[in-house]
């Protein structure tokens, strides 16, 4: 059966732009990939199986990402200093945690370029994000007969909360189709276009495919027809530099967990107009002006968003990682996993019986595969003993499932603390669990 | 965690080579059961003799190693009994698997020894009863039809 673990894949050698890339000793703003690697405790991790002892090989970056030391010390350090409630408190520790607070606030402001603080909502991750806005802007403004483009590749986060904003306004739902190539044909945007259009709703980065649509080219389109544009962001901003005034999207959601902060926390991204123009969501604590027995009148921006006790240990901690990620520099981030990518794409398509689903020429490090006679189901649990960690399964996309005829997928998504070395272990691993299994 | 201990020997042989497999193109795909986590599936064709026993048990779908050895096995566990008996042993098996019965027992019911390392990972466990699930649902059926 198997033997050994962590070998180097024979034949490593024969590939000419994979020996240069993996002997380089890269670095990203200034810091080595080991450097780099050392700030992150978990990917220290030995994963131990039936007395092997694998480092952890973290590979599902796109479900969320590991968190560097300095996010840790700053939740630690809230916590162990200055937890308070934050706004309207008077004494030392209140007034550090609203500035912990509003300085991330500040902070993820630049890290997007957003025009002003006040189009920056706190919401606990980007399905919440997105469903602040169907459920806000879309009862507010959608009307019977209108309709919302989206594309076949959403994630379920993209595509639910439209359904059930339709469904309650009498509204359809258009989709712009996804190619066999995995990317969206936009000059298909003309045909699929239909004037009842009020929303255009896309994902930025493909949660399974990789693609990086060109939202640039999506929102030139609708906003020539008076149209808004939200985009999923959760897969983009923790990879792509990103600039909202550049890109003139209308909203941006995306999550912390997924770009080195904690869970619980996410950003929602609306221009300022529309965002007056909007109701509050939820009610409660914080959203208010002045409230009466029979009414009440909201807060300012973006608190008429921001209902009941924020999580503020964990924007402290999204602060953190938004300071190490603007350290690193988004621009060396993407340089680096576009070097990773191709990596491990000429990698991946070295293994016989593999079939890769995308192949979008503008793509992230996010791989979706199958592989003859395995199911990811076994790939993933074989790849958990050799310390690889990958996700199986439907990846939150029936629909991109049904459309590639699959039922599931295993995924291999990487960040920029993973290297050249670790797509070798993934490769190793896939050849042995395919003896293992066929 | 063993992971030999989930993918043993024979389960691999009942993956790679499923006993009673067969295409079942006659059985309509409203009897499909899919374990919605993973998009699993299996589709069931049951005989029954003219003495009410079961006679065979053929099925068709397509799954994980666990999933599909677990479905082979049960073709093979519950040929010649009767409908009653199957539920009894179903409901015993799926029990056991969601660890709340004594896995010694599997010990007494051939190649579903190999499953016992299933019961530590709750994850599978739905791989490993699925097919299970299916059966339940038709031998009520069958039990339910006029003779």
């Amino acid at each position: 059966m198997v033997k050994g673990s962590h070998a180097a894949p024979s034949g490593a050698s024969k590939v000419g732009y994979a020996a240069a890339f993996s002997a380089n000793g890269r670095s990203i703003g200034g810091r080595t990939i080991e450097q780099i690697r050392s700030d992150f405790p978990a990917l220290q991790r030995v994963i131990r199986h039936d007395g092997r002892e694998n480092r952890v090989v973290y590979l599902d970056n796109a479900a969320t990402t590991q968190k560097p030391q300095a996010v840790l010390d700053a939740m630690t350090d809230y916590y162990e200093r200055s937890n308070a409630n934050v706004h309207r408190a008077l004494y030392t520790m209140g007034e550090e945690s609203t500035a912990a607070f509003e300085a991330t606030r500040k902070k993820v402001m630049r890290f997007i370029n957003a025009a002003s603080e006040r189009e920056i909502v706190y919401t606990s991750g980007t399905t919440a994000a997105i469903n602040l806005v169907a459920y806000s802007w879309g009862r507010t403004f959608l009307k019977q007969g209108d309709e919302i483009l989206l594309t076949e590749m959403e994630h379920h986060s993209n595509l639910i909360p439209w359904q059930l904003v339709a469904k309650e306004r009498g509204c359809t739902l258009r989709f712009l189709p996804v190619e066999e190539d995995g990317t969206v044909d936009l000059d298909r945007l003309p045909a699929v276009w239909s004037e009842r259009i009020r929303l255009v709703a896309i994902a930025h980065m493909s949660n399974v495919l990789g693609t990086i649509n060109d939202v640039r080219r999506v929102i030139e389109f609708a906003h020539a027809r008076g149209v808004p544009v939200l985009l999923d962001g959760a897969q983009s901003v923790p990879h792509l530099p990103i600039d909202v005034q550049a890109l003139d999207c209308d909203f941006l959601a995306f999550s912390g967990h997924k770009m080195c902060g904690p869970t619980g926390i996410g950003i929602l991204y609306a221009k300022e107009r529309i965002l007056e123009e909007m109701p509050p969501f939820l009610g409660g604590g914080e959203m208010i002006e002045a409230v009466w027995l029979d009414h009440a009148t909201w807060n300012d921006l973006p608190y008429k968003f921001e209902a009941g006790t924020p999580p503020i240990a964990e924007s402290v901690g999204l602060g953190a990682a938004v300071d190490y990620l603007s350290s690193l520099t988004m621009e060396g981030v993407q340089a680096y996993e576009q070097e990773l990518t191709r990596y491990a794409l000429e990698r991946l398509d070295a293994v016989a019986g593999l079939t890769l689903y995308g192949r979008a020429a503008a793509r992230g490090a996010v791989f979706s595969f199958n592989i003859a006679g395995v199911h990811p189901h076994d790939l993933a649990q074989f790849l958990d003993r050799e310390g690889v960690c990958v996700r199986s399964g439907h990846h939150c996309a029936h629909p991109l499932m049904r459309k590639l005829d699959v039922a599931a997928t295993a995924r291999a998504s990487f960040s920029f603390y993973n290297t050249a070395e670790e797509v070798d272990l993934l490769v190793g691993a896939l050849r042995k669990a395919k003896e293992f299994f066929i | 965690m063993a992971f030999e201990d989930l993918y043993q020997e024979i389960i691999l042989d009942h993956y790679r080579h499923p006993r009673n497999f067969a295409a079942l193109e006659e059985v309509s795909d409203e009897n499909i059961h899919e374990n919605p986590t993973c998009g699993d599936s299996v589709k069931l064709d049951v005989k029954l003799g003219a003495d009410g026993l079961i006679e065979s048990v053929r099925f068709n779908g397509r799954g994980c190693a666990i999933s599909v050895a677990s479905a082979s096995m049960m073709t093979e566990q519950l040929a010649g009994l009767s409908v009653k008996e199957a539920l009894a042993k179903i409901s015993s098996f799926i029990k056991i698997l969601r660890g709340k019965g004594d896995t010694a027992q599997l010990a007494e019911w051939g190649d579903l020894v190999a499953l016992e390392g299933v019961v530590k990972y709750p994850i599978r466990v739905k791989c490993a009863t699925l097919a299970w699930h299916a059966a339940i649902d038709l031998l009520v059926a069958k039990s339910s039809e006029p003779a």
